[in-house]
């Protein structure tokens, strides 16, 4: 986002709030960009010839003369194959030492597609991981974030779905990202020699936190023009969405707004649904899968932020450490993928959705058996083995460590089951039965 | 002479605009943004200036640029070629769109003005007509459309010419009337009338008197909605309210569907249009999607026409009821249309309510559902509009402001539970919670004894009872365990279950059990409560919950058997084999 050469200063400022400035300035438009006192700000309000700015990196500092240089445009990145392997600020500038990017100029936020020209999704994508490919399968054209407590080990789960996932194109959106994360995620990157099929957009926790939300809106126009003008498939990774939140709580609330629940903007909803919708299949092939990352506090999926996420994406993913092995496994139970029902018993082995179910079933009969144990009462020779198999289960199928594909995996549950249990206790159809049945 | 105006000031969609004339109170404007025109609708005036609030982005507008005001409401335009089609929440086509993205400015007509229609004509020259009466009908899909005289149309008219049969666009005048001061109006196969306003040309709107068959079995049974009635499906994420409202529009009794997709997954609508044009109508035999409109907003399209979406909805909704048919409308989901009000009352500065919503929520929501109904039409026949909205409480909690004012003004409340949601037990509708409250219509009780028996609606109550002491029983099992009470507590249990697991569960992917119809409802409910008043002998509660797990298991088989087919009978008799050989 480097100045042009037809521009407009102004050196008179009305007005300033911890994140606003105001002055008087003649035809500006609405949502374009300048500068104030070198500092990247965007139009949010005009009334007559009264201009409203908010400043990206906060206003500490910005004395009432100076220079400010309106831009005629709204924020926009350059779109081409150089993107390929860069790594980017909120604004869209180089942070590797790299060179500026050539290419056609794209406005971020742009409109949505018509969902007249949206396909079904029905491609799979297989992450390696069975809590996700066994029990929440995921397919292209889907929306999902993990909710985790900040705690959890999301961020190295996120950068191992993307490193395994079958996808053309990468692109991470980092948002108050610890430098250690980001950091992280570069070195992983590097390290699985994937680094051409990556782009990144990274705000760190060491930036102005308002800067983060551009980030979304920069890596789905990247991602938009490798889905719709190339017909890749994009997988747009966007970690932590709680931060993004916080950061149009803050900005809503220095605009003088009156807060909705939990102290989040009235427009949350729709200002998520903006990012989240850009999911999509599109008819040529190429499609935009988003996964994303919202941070509980506490487990608590009714405060505002996971609650209207919920709402508006297709499923979310639970991760929780399994006090009994050790291991972070996906839950089974809280987890859900809307768009399994799309692709499994259809892409994958036709006896997917009765193994998957029937394993949660009896996983399920063990947390009984578990609750029995604590409270102390008699546990039957069924529930010693639902214990056994939950260990199992947890250990060779749930843990976020497997790596083997679908097929394996339910050959894996057969195998647990055949060990564990009778053909009436596991109670599946008995034609599937007959077929894929394993005794131990 | 149009009035114009200037821009003066503008936040996000809320743009002011100083104006040389009179403005009315949601009047359309379009704003000129470097030669693209953006639909915008006035929601406020104060002075010299209007508050419009614009249906699409406003990024790149300034101040200084023109307006134009249109001199009438935001209208859609009614007549053949309506249904099957999927618009956006203005009407605007989304089939006869240009590229893959929604292009800002683009407008498309909602009916095709080239398509030819075989009219036949019903009124002749010298009858005396007035708005809304049918002077002919086209054939659309499998519907007698009738072509009416436009409901804007005030006083008597009398025909002076009508065409003969034959084919006609929506352009052509088919009909020329004479108003009482002797002045010719043409009439056109196509009319337009604005959303904001209900139509209201027919006789009287009496009270719901008869039922609407949903084939879902917790509704009809249990909480059965009337034909003209209302009803809305509150419930946290991931509680079934989609599966639960395709089911419905998919099944419904209807002659008509209406689906607004206000503000949700686009997904799910992409979801409807490819599936229901493979699906067929269980009663006509015909595909699903001719009798079925899709209005379409979904969350990332703009917030101020998500708002219209739903008015939209209910104008095409009552257009269809004054041609004698039932028409079903679906909005999913009501809160995001509450949460556009929201964000405009929040960018006027208008003093906010509970949740920051605006004071008069309760009023619009309530003056919407009022909408619905069944009506007397002119001609002695009768038309309805049955209305179902969803709920999507933030944080699953019910006592927020869009399910409390929505449970003042609808008539049905079927709560979906999170609990039962979890427990996999579908569809999700709290069987305690949810109530109908036109079990006690005395017009509805009459229609239930004339259609199934004397005591169907007495019987319903008991069955709900039922329930209700399971559930009781099962909190103090819970509490006090399974030997430390009463053997009658687990029986209790058991009969509760009984109903849950054979009436009120239901596969919503089974084919079979699925579509389950009024008269299979009413047989198992009987074949339930028969069993529920036996009174049988067990040893302990083991035995108790045995004995009736394997009662629960032959009915779900009953329930997944044809109806009355050889299967189904074949459960039948290990059922009564089992009843006769309890103690």
């Amino acid at each position: 986002m480097a100045s042009k050469a037809f521009q407009k200063i102004y050196t008179q400022l009305e007005s300033i709030t911890k994140a606003t400035v105001a002055l008087k300035a003649q035809g500006v438009t609405n949502d374009e960009l300048a500068t104030v006192d070198g500092r990247l700000s965007q139009v949010v309000k005009i009334k007559r010839d009264l201009i409203t700015l908010q400043v990206f990196g906060g206003t500490e500092g910005i004395p009432t003369n100076s220079e400010v240089v309106f831009f005629g445009e709204s924020p926009s990145i350059n779109v081409s194959e150089e993107l390929s392997g860069r790594f980017f600020n909120a604004f869209g500038d180089p942070i590797d030492n790299g060179p500026v990017v050539s290419g056609e100029k794209r406005f971020i936020g742009g409109p949505s597609v018509n969902p007249y020209r949206r396909k079904q999704p029905s491609e799979l994508i297989p992450t390696g991981i069975a809590g996700i490919d066994l029990n929440n399968t995921l397919v292209s054209g889907q929306k999902i974030p993990f909710f985790a407590d900040p705690d959890q080990p999301y961020n190295q789960v996120m950068a191992q779905v993307a490193l395994r996932a079958d996808v053309d194109k990468i692109i991470l959106g980092g948002m108050g990202l610890t430098n250690d994360d980001y950091l992280y995620y570069k070195q992983v990157f590097e390290n699985a020699g994937a680094l051409n099929k990556i782009i990144s957009f990274v705000n760190t926790t060491e930036q102005p936190p308002v800067e983060r939300l551009l980030i979304p809106d920069m890596a789905l126009t990247a991602a938009e023009y490798f889905a719709v003008d190339k017909n890749e498939k994009v997988l747009v990774l966007l970690t932590d969405m709680t931060l993004y939140a916080d950061a149009l709580s803050i900005v809503s609330n220095r605009m003088d707004q009156i807060p909705s629940k939990d102290s989040m903007p009235g427009s949350l909803y729709s200002d998520l649904a903006k990012i989240y919708e850009k999911a999509v299949q599109l008819p040529d092939g190429g499609s935009i899968t988003i996964i994303a990352v919202t941070t509980l506090s506490g487990g608590d999926i009714t405060h505002a932020i996971p609650d209207n996420t919920g709402y508006i994406t297709e499923g979310q993913l639970f991760l929780r450490k399994d006090s009994d092995t050790g291991k972070v496994i996906v839950d089974p139970f809280r987890s859900l993928s809307r768009l399994k029902q799309l692709v499994i018993g259809k892409k994958t082995r036709e006896d997917h959705n009765h193994v998957m179910n029937a394993a949660v079933r009896l996983y399920a009969d063990a947390a009984n058996a578990k609750t029995k144990l604590e409270n102390g009462f008699d546990l039957s020779d069924y529930d010693l083995r639902c214990l056994d198999y939950a260990q199992d289960y947890s250990n060779r199928l749930l843990s976020i460590e497997v790596n083997i594909n679908t097929t394996q995996m339910l050959d894996t549950a057969w195998e647990l089951f055949g060990k564990y249990f009778s053909k009436t206790e596991v109670s599946i159809k008995e034609e599937i039965t007959e077929k894929y049945w394993k005794n131990s | 002479m149009k009035t114009k105006g200037i821009v003066t000031g503008i936040i996000s969609n809320l743009v002011t605009i100083e104006v040389d004339g009179p403005v009315a109170q949601n009047e359309i404007c379009f704003v000129d943004l470097a030669g693209t025109k953006l639909m915008a609708e006035v929601i406020k005036v104060t002075g010299k200036e209007a508050f419009v609030q614009v249906y699409e982005s406003t990024r790149g507008l300034r101040a200084g640029d023109k307006a134009e005001f249109q001199g009438h409401m935001l209208e859609v335009d009614l007549g053949p070629g309506i249904l099957s089609s999927i618009y956006d929440g203005l009407q605007n086509n989304l089939e006869t769109m240009k590229g893959v993205f929604l292009t800002r400015g683009e407008y498309t007509a909602a009916l095709d003005s080239e398509k030819k229609w075989n009219f036949t004509p019903f009124a002749k020259a010298g009858d005396q007509v007035i708005a809304a009466d049918w002077l002919g009908e086209v054939q659309e899909g499998w519907l007698p459309h009738k072509i009416m005289v436009p409901f804007t149309f005030k006083g008597n008219f009398k025909v002076k010419s009508i065409v003969s049969e034959g084919e006609y666009t929506v352009e052509d005048t088919i009909a020329v009337l004479t108003d009482e001061s002797g002045e010719e109006h043409k009439v056109t196969m196509k009319q337009k009338w604005p959303v904001k306003v209900p139509i209201t040309n027919y006789k009287d709107k009496p009270r719901p008197y008869r039922i609407m068959e949903t084939r879902v079995r917790v509704i009809d049974t249990f909480n059965p909605i009337a034909e003209g009635g209302t009803g809305f499906i509150p419930g946290p994420f991931g509680s079934g309210k989609t599966v639960l409202q395709h089911a419905i529009s998919k099944q419904a009794e209807a002659d008509v569907i209406i689906f607004a997709a206000c503000g949700e997954r686009a997904n799910e609508v992409v979801e409807i249009f490819t599936e229901f044009p493979k699906l067929v109508d269980a009663r006509s035999g015909r595909m699903l999607m001719e009798r079925t409109t899709i209005i379409c907003n979904t969350s990332n399209m703009p917030v101020a026409a998500r708002e219209a979406s739903v008015y939209t909805a209910m104008t095409i909704g009552e257009y269809y009821r004054a041609m004698g048919f039932k028409v079903l409308l679906l909005a999913d989901s009501t809160s995001r249309w509450a949460q556009a009000l929201r964000e405009m009352s929040n960018r006027m500065e208008e003093l906010p309510g509970a949740d920051a919503f605006p004071m008069d929520l309760p009023a619009i929501i309530s003056s919407f559902y009022a909408r619905a109904g069944i009506v007397n039409l002119n001609n002695g026949k009768t038309g309805s509009v049955t209305f179902i909205g969803t709920v999507s409480p933030a944080g699953g909690n019910l006592k927020e402001p869009v399910t409390e004012s929505t449970k003042k003004a609808a008539r049905c409340f079927f709560a979906l539970s999170q609990n039962r949601a979890d427990r996999k037990r579908y569809p999700a509708v709290d069987p305690i919670d949810s109530y109908s409250k036109y079990l006690e219509y005395p017009e509805i009780i009459e229609d239930f004894k004339n259609k199934i028996d004397q005591d169907w609606v007495d019987n319903v109550f008991k069955g709900k009872n039922i329930v209700l002491r399971g559930k009781e029983a099962y909190e103090q099992i819970n509490i006090l365990g399974d030997d430390g009470v009463p053997l009658e507590y687990h029986k209790r249990y058991w009969k509760s279950e009984i109903i849950d697991f054979v009436i009120l569960q239901q596969d919503a992917f089974d084919e079979i059990d699925a579509n389950c119809p009024m008269e299979r409802q009413s047989y198992m409910f009987n074949l339930v409560l028969d069993i529920c008043e036996k009174e049988f002998e067990f040893e302990d509660f083991e035995e108790c919950g045995n004995y009736y797990k394997k009662l629960i298991n032959i009915m779900r088989q009953m329930n997944y058997a044809q109806f009355e087919s050889a299967e189904f009978n074949k459960y039948l008799e290990q059922l009564n084999n089992e009843v006769n050989n309890g103690k």
